[in-house]
């Protein structure tokens, strides 16, 4: 469904993504770690369209998305990094927002999206609120019904469980749990515990490149007995 | 095209649902009563014409519309809302479009709420209809033109303060070209040609003919040339 080959990508003199390549297909979940500034969102925002590699390709159901942004767009539901939403607006009056862009104009169409939405993170008794009265937990469920709204099959999330509290956290990953059957899903994230709760995959990336592709389980046989951060530390350290 | 339409709403009704376009077109309209009553003289001057609105517009039109459009893009960058629009499928010239009619259609509804100002008139004396009539059209499109100068100043930068500074700067050069006073200066030291050449390069140069009732397909093309441009080279400033 997701196909990565030898992505790069220069900030200035700084080459923040060196060559990364992965598949994803329906089904996957594939966890993304990593430490801050490998390139984790680097390489997302790749895949999203968002950014332009300066080298490499990433496609979306085969569609290439720098010859076909908007397409892969549509395929895609993307959950950036803290969230971002028009904070003056209103949950229902920016899912509707996003439902219109998404291609829902119909009247009874868009009100379906929404509420399918609202229902997904449990949003509804907040849908009359403007997003800049909520708390960190509700925007990035906010964030979460926008990268849902037009159930798409493919989603990219940047740290979705970022500000949550424990409940809330196993919340959404039941939620992420239940959809991936048909989808395939990259998340990034710090918590390796989330990793082992719901990843099939695991791949982890520091400065830039690729150096553990595999599934939990063989993950935690790289160091039998110990923690999953003393593996994780074990194979970033070059990063500090 | 059709990914302009949700844009534009959204950016539309955005103003309303802060408390931005109120003081706006409060302000806006205060400061043109006062400037056409106590500055130009509205009642003394003894004619039913409303040049003594329309004259004081480039020069009000320098502080507000960069006021009004420095937020456009600076905003979205500044609250990273940017990434979630443009991973959304729609394509930069969709943005830029929805954007800028949005921000232009507020602008003319600031522009044509003075007209009690023209019904003013018509109760008091016995003006040229067409003369008022092509004043608004001029109005609009010459808050077009600013417009587009503020909307790009506004892609390049992700602070407003900068934003403001540098579309004041950018339009007073446009407003001094065609200033007479400017070119009274500047026919001391230059050929005419190039003093004529220059002023073609001004807003009051192709708005004055809209006060005498005059629309002219040069001034019209040189206002929709300016915005035209200048949205053209948002588009390039946004996909860098």
């Amino acid at each position: 469904m997701i196909e990565v080959k030898s992505l790069v990508k220069n900030f200035g003199p700084k080459r923040a993504v060196d060559g990364v390549s992965f598949a994803v297909r329906r089904g996957d979940i594939l966890g993304f770690l990593g430490p801050n500034g490998a390139g984790k969102s680097t390489t997302m925002k790749m895949i999203t369209g968002f950014l332009r590699p300066d080298a490499g390709t990433a496609t979306v159901d085969g569609i290439d998305v720098t010859a076909d942004p908007v397409a892969v767009k549509r395929k895609l539901g993307y959950l950036p990094e803290s969230a971002p939403a028009y904070g003056e607006m209103t949950v229902g009056e920016f899912l509707g927002f996003i439902a219109e862009v998404r291609g829902f104009r119909a009247k009874d169409a868009k009100r379906a999206q929404v509420e399918r939405a609202l229902a997904l993170t449990h949003l509804a008794p907040v849908r009359g609120q403007t997003i800049e009265t909520l708390s960190k937990g509700f925007k990035q469920r906010v964030g979460l019904a926008q990268a849902l709204l037009h159930d798409p099959p493919a989603l990219i999330l940047d740290e979705p469980t970022d500000g949550l509290d424990p409940n809330q956290k196993n919340e959404v990953r039941s939620l992420i749990k239940t959809m991936a059957a048909e989808k395939a899903v990259i998340l990034s994230t710090h918590i390796l515990e989330e990793v082992e709760a719901i990843c099939t995959r695991v791949i982890i990336i520091t400065q830039g490149k690729v150096v553990v592709d595999e599934t939990p389980e063989r993950f935690r046989l790289r160091q039998p007995g110990a923690r999953l951060d003393e593996i994780f530390r074990t194979l970033t350290q070059g990063d500090i | 095209m059709n990914q302009v339409c949700p844009i534009f709403r959204r950016e539309f009704l955005g103003y309303f649902r802060a408390p931005v376009a109120y003081v706006f077109l409060i302000v806006f309209l205060v400061a043109s009563v006062f400037l056409t009553f106590f500055v130009s003289k509205f009642y003394e001057n003894n004619a039913a014409t409303l040049m003594g609105y329309f004259n004081w517009q480039p020069w009000l039109f320098l502080f507000l519309i960069p006021a009004a459009g420095m937020r456009l893009w600076a905003e979205e960058k500044r609250a990273g809302t940017v990434e979630l629009l443009f991973t959304l499928p729609i394509t930069t010239l969709e943005a830029v479009l929805g954007k800028f009619l949005a921000a232009w259609a507020f602008l003319s509804l600031a522009v044509l709420m003075s007209f009690p100002l023209a019904l003013t008139l018509g109760y008091l004396g016995n003006p040229d209809w067409g003369a008022v009539f092509t004043g608004y059209v001029g109005s609009i499109l010459m808050a077009g033109a600013y417009l587009g100068v503020c909307s790009l100043t506004s892609a390049l930068t992700k602070n407003q303060v900068i934003s403001f500074v540098v579309s004041l700067l950018a339009c007073l050069v446009l407003v001094f070209l065609g200033w007479n006073l400017f070119s009274d200066f500047t026919t001391a030291y230059l050929p005419a040609g190039l003093v004529e050449l220059v002023a073609n390069f001004g807003f009051k140069t192709h708005f004055d003919p809209f006060l005498k009732g005059v629309i002219e397909l040069k001034d019209v093309a040189y206002f929709l040339s300016l915005t035209g441009f200048t949205l053209f080279l948002n588009v390039l400033a946004l996909e860098r």
